[in-house]
């Protein structure tokens, strides 16, 4: 990403933007990380609460392996070092959402260590403009309840549903430097961890949120301060928080001052971080190993299975489709962005036996045709009202000569509206394309019967008049006819 | 390593048990006391010995991935000084 | 015929089988010594009609013909670490005022499950921190002894389980649960001349018993004799999942395989246990208890735990860290006490409830353990305490290839009195002096009565054995106790 280098302009010349995210992803598993109370998202307050969430006196931690295997599965996704040993530790703090007084987290000893992401800014062409950003470690962690503050003048209200889920936290290296990079790693992370199955990436019920770490430096200096903004839950948050802090802190340094490394919140309203500097004072987290758990060990056999278990990956995907199915590298890399649509072309593709002679109508077919329909619908691949078959149909149709490009459009609309197959709904409204050469020129016979003069001021030579005998013939048949016939009949009887 | 006035009232107020000038006065010795006792370890050299994890050999079980818990909402807040409609009530946070 | 009351487990279990008397009858004597007892303020919740109910279900199952549990038709005290479903529990703290758990611990789960019913929940020291039992938010406990030179002090039952010591010597129960993180089984017991067994750390399931110290934090039982203690440990033991530490073991018959001829067993005497200032009945009880295991058969050797003086400071230290972080939960938020000052917010709320919750030596104990894992005192306190704590393990590891078993006194002292020791927390750690090391190691261990001092005052022998072998332990306490003929009583003055 060498072109346009995301720079501040301060007074005192150019600054650049270090940025590192700590994005927590929750684990997808039925059951909470230390307790078998249901994760699921919505419930009534306090009802998926266990005596151990709740830290009821003498209640005792047991670790759940489904959690484990997945973030090993998301270590491994990212080629990072998987440590056979690790272990949970606890951290300290009083809060109304933390009932046990701790977070079990994994400081010392995490599950997983340095891995990479490649991320890109070029949707079109996702090779030539890559880079690599570093991940730190990856550690499991619980999450913690939720308080309410709007339900009552004098109290905050406590709801423990959430508390005890479990999370990955993510932890880059501070390798981006912009906000359009953040960004891109955010959505490279998100997609993998679809692909992996261990995270829904749904940002909006908090399943994924950011810490976002920032400072500035002139070009060739060293790193300067950091602050960490904390809880960032949507991609254009994490943009807006790197814009601001990037600003507001070259502001600070050229008037003057100096960062402090602290914790700030994003506030979204006003589109400004403010400091939470009063609460930091007294944090002191006081990590020490869980003595309630016994550290971790993970056999060969574990990791070897959690290996055997992940899909292909969006970047091995994408090259595949490349290189093996032909498709350009935009394609490629639109149909691989989002496990759902590489799944459901692969589905397509499945119906024919040659799959790689249909690979590029069908990605064509599949980025304009369906994703138009599906935007103007407003919903996702998964709920497309068109399944992979029908659409494998249609295309067939079109493939064969049976009908149009033009009508397969027609056709899509109806089967949108109506869940009907293409072959039926060609059949009923007897949308089948004309190629007989006889009754189409019998038409065209017709065609020129009527347009005499014209005829004769083509044959004269003005050959623009070609495109109006298409026309005529095309609209006396209502579409149907074969282009291509009745473009080479046309030039035989014309002359 | 010791602790004087203004390390009592931070490791009180990390603690969460309010203390007053003259509790903390009267602490000030006391923990002293312990510390410079416990403080004594410094002697032992323990170079290349890890810290023990595990006092008896034992292995971290893993558990199914099943809903086995919850659904005992009346249970969970049967003892809070506080309820209100299902919840439990504190004073109202400032974030 | 002896008082029914003067029975213990295995003596009341054969009698309800035989007949003799019912399991009510049990229950109803001993429901009448808890109420006599009252003085002795042993107890925090009596529960005569848990006790009643268990004693009918045992005799409905007798007259059924069906096969009777371990502790069936034996009332229990229960020390009141152990949550119990419906009945309030609060450790002897202020802080959990009114705390009714919705929930069994697995312990006294499996004691009911085998039969044993519940006389009530006993006193004890403050969240089990203390070593005379003055640290309860409700009271000291009285020792039934007293001393032979005609006063009337009050003695201390030794701590933390003191009210469980208390009852059992007394004749109130004829067993009752302890928990044992530094000694609070064992050194109670071996004040009141009863015997008091810690099993290998994960023998009993800690799931709903209220954490002081997770990694040392072991329950047991404090019952009449070996036989007792064995029978009682083999209904409270066994394989928990809810707990991440409980060991996947079966539990072993340890009362059919009793057998107190040591004839081929080794018996270690550490060096570093005849500490500075040693009364010398003490040290007389000890050379006696070598002559009693020789002539059970057993060979005498020598052996150097060479850490052992580092191990109370260590423990002082890990203890106290786990505690603060173990005790956190009790905020005011979910259950028990709530202060709340006009006009506190939550972090206020958290100080004065706090406060006004917890007693002296237990917030001087979540000071200390905070102040240990402190940023930058951590690796000087904590991580060398845990780095020490090895050492002192490898101390028994290398101790076990030169013997089998290790002998020494329970306690430095006999019971001292009420007030006597209150002052000087130091002083009061000190008394887990023999206790605390095979505790941070994690290690089998109990005492067993073995005499009287000058005062006329118990004392006890302490057995410590290899992890998971209880049997060893139990046999050689056996050979001690049919030795020793300890057979004093406290006069009933309550």
């Amino acid at each position: 990403m060498t072109e346009s280098k995301y720079l501040i302009q301060g007074a005192t010349g150019d600054w650049e933007v270090v940025i590192g995210l700590e994005v927590h992803a929750q684990i997808t598993s039925n059951a909470k990380l230390f307790s078998g109370a249901s994760t699921e998202f919505g419930a009534e307050p306090n009802t998926q609460v266990s005596l151990v969430d709740a830290a009821m006196p003498g209640m005792l931690p047991t670790l759940n392996g489904e959690c484990v295997r997945q973030a090993v599965r998301t270590g491994l996704a990212i080629n990072a070092q998987i440590n056979k040993y690790s272990r949970f530790d606890r951290k300290n703090y009083f809060y109304a959402d933390l009932p046990q007084g701790y977070q079990i987290s994994q400081l010392y000893h995490p599950i997983v260590g340095e891995g990479v992401i490649q991320i890109s800014l070029d949707e079109k062409d996702p090779d030539a403009h890559g880079k690599a950003i570093g991940v730190e470690r990856i550690h499991i962690e619980q999450d913690a309840g939720k308080l309410m503050h709007d339900q009552h003048p004098t109290m905050s209200y406590v709801d423990l549903n959430r508390c005890g889920v479990a999370l990955m936290e993510i932890v880059s290296m501070p390798d981006m430097a912009s906000p359009k990079e953040a960004a891109a790693y955010v959505r490279k992370l998100r997609s993998i961890l679809r692909y992996v199955g261990s995270c829904d990436g749904n940002m909006e019920q908090g399943s994924m949120r950011a810490d976002v770490n920032v400072s500035v430096r002139k070009p060739g200096d060293e790193l300067g301060i950091r602050t960490e903004t904390k809880n960032v839950n949507s991609m254009r948050f994490i943009q807006q928080v790197i814009e601001y802090e990037a600003q507001r802190q070259v502001d600070v340094i050229e008037d003057g001052g100096t960062i402090v490394q602290e914790t700030r919140l994003f506030d979204t309203d006003k589109g400004v971080t403010r400091s939470m500097r009063s609460k930091e004072d007294a944090h002191d987290y006081r990590y020490f190993p869980d003595p309630d758990l016994l550290p971790l060990e993970l056999e060969d056999d574990f990791i070897f299975d959690c290996k055997a278990s992940l899909p292909e990956l969006p970047d091995e995907k994408r090259a595949r489709y490349k290189n093996v199915l032909g498709l350009s590298a935009y394609n490629a890399a639109v149909l691989t962005a989002e496990h759902e649509t590489a799944r459901w072309f692969e589905e397509l593709l499945e119906t024919s036996e040659a799959p790689e002679k249909i690979a590029s109508t069908a990605a064509n077919w599949l980025t304009s045709e369906l994703f138009g329909a599906l935007n103007k619908m407003g919903v996702g691949i998964e709920e497309s009202p068109v399944s992979p078959a029908q659409a494998a149909e249609l295309l067939g149709l079109v493939a064969d000569g049976t009908i149009s490009g033009k009508i397969a459009k027609q056709v899509f609309e109806i089967m949108l509206e109506s869940g009907e197959g293409a072959a039926k709904i060609v059949e009923e409204q007897g949308l089948k394309q004309e190629s007989d050469t006889g009754a189409i020129e019998k038409v065209i016979a017709d065609v020129m019967a009527a347009n005499e003069d014209k005829v004769s001021e083509y044959r004269g030579g003005k050959d623009k008049l070609f495109g109006f005998f298409v026309g005529q013939t095309m609209k006396a048949m209502q579409g149907k006819a074969n282009p291509q016939v009745v473009n080479e009949l046309l030039k035989k009887v014309l002359g | 390593m010791s602790v004087d006035k203004e390390t009592v009232k931070k490791i009180a107020n990390l603690s969460r048990i309010a203390i007053s000038e003259s509790e903390a006065d009267a602490l000030v010795p006391e923990l002293n006391n312990i510390l410079g006792w416990v403080e004594q370890l410094s002697e032992v050299d323990t170079k290349d010995v890890e810290p023990m994890t595990a006092v008896i050999a034992n292995k971290l079980r893993l558990r199914a991935d099943e809903v086995t818990d919850g659904s005992k909402r009346d249970k969970i807040l049967a003892n809070a000084p506080v309820e209100e409609h299902g919840f439990f009530a504190v004073p109202k946070v400032i974030e | 015929m002896t008082e029914i009351y003067e029975l213990g487990i295995a003596a009341i279990r054969s009698g309800v089988a035989d007949g003799e008397f019912t399991a009510t009858e049990v229950a109803e004597t001993f429901i009448s010594r808890v109420s006599a007892a009252k003085e002795l303020n042993a107890f925090l919740v009596e529960t005569p009609e848990h006790a009643l109910a268990a004693a009918e279900a045992t005799d409905k199952a007798k007259a059924a013909g069906e096969t009777l549990g371990k502790m069936a038709g034996v009332p229990i005290g229960m020390k009141d670490l152990f949550c119990t479903e419906g009945v309030t529990t609060t450790a002897a703290s202020l802080i959990l005022d009114g705390f009714v758990p919705q929930y069994e611990s697995t312990v006294s789960a499996n004691l009911f499950a085998a039969g044993a019913g519940m006389l009530g929940k006993l006193n004890m020291d403050q969240f089990a921190m203390g070593s005379s039992n003055e640290t309860s938010a409700f009271g000291n406990v009285i020792s039934p002894w007293r001393r032979n030179d005609g006063g009337n002090t009050d003695l201390a039952p030794g701590g933390s389980s003191g009210g469980s010591a208390v009852v059992v010597s007394a004749r109130i129960a004829p067993a009752a649960t302890g928990t044992d993180t530094g000694g609070s089984i064992r050194q109670p017991a071996a004040f009141v001349g009863i015997t008091g067994f810690k099993p290998t750390y994960g023998r009993c399931s800690r799931w709903g018993t209220i954490a002081f110290a997770s990694s040392l934090d072991q329950a047991g039982p404090m019952a009449h004799d070996t036989r007792d203690c064995a029978i009682m440990l083999g209904a409270m033991a066994g394989f928990d999942p809810k707990d991440s530490t409980s060991l996947e073991l079966p539990v072993p018959d340890w009362e059919a395989a009793l057998n107190s001829d040591l004839q081929g067993k080794k018996v270690g005497i550490p060096k570093e246990y005849r500490v500075d200032n040693m009364p010398a009945e003490i040290d007389a009880l000890w050379q006696q208890g070598i002559q009693w295991l020789k002539d059970a058969g057993a060979t005498i050797v020598d052996v150097s735990l060479p850490h052992t003086r580092y191990a109370l400071p260590a423990y002082y230290i890990i203890a106290p860290a786990e505690a603060s972080s173990n005790l956190a939960r009790y905020d005011g938020v979910r259950y028990g006490l709530r202060d709340l000052p006009d006009g506190a917010g939550l972090q206020d709320m958290y100080a004065a409830t706090r406060e006004a919750g917890f007693g002296p030596e237990v917030k001087r104990r979540i000071m200390i353990g905070t102040y240990v894992l402190s940023a930058g005192y951590y690796d000087a306190y904590y991580t060398q305490a845990q780095k020490v704590r090895t050492l002192i393990a490898q101390d028994f590891d290398n101790a076990w290839s030169q013997c089998d078993l290790l002998l020494t006194p329970t306690a430095p002292s006999a019971a001292f009195g009420l007030g006597e020791k209150s002052d000087d927390p130091l002083a009061m750690y000190l008394n887990d002096v023999f206790t605390v090391p095979s505790s941070l190691a994690g290690l089998p261990a109990m005492s067993v009565p073995a005499g009287l001092d000058g005062q006329g005052l118990p004392l006890g022998l302490q057995i410590i054995g290899k992890a998971l072998d209880e049997q060893s332990v139990f046999n050689a306490g056996l050979a001690l106790e049919e030795r020793a003929g300890f057979v004093a009583k406290p006069g009933q003055w309550w």
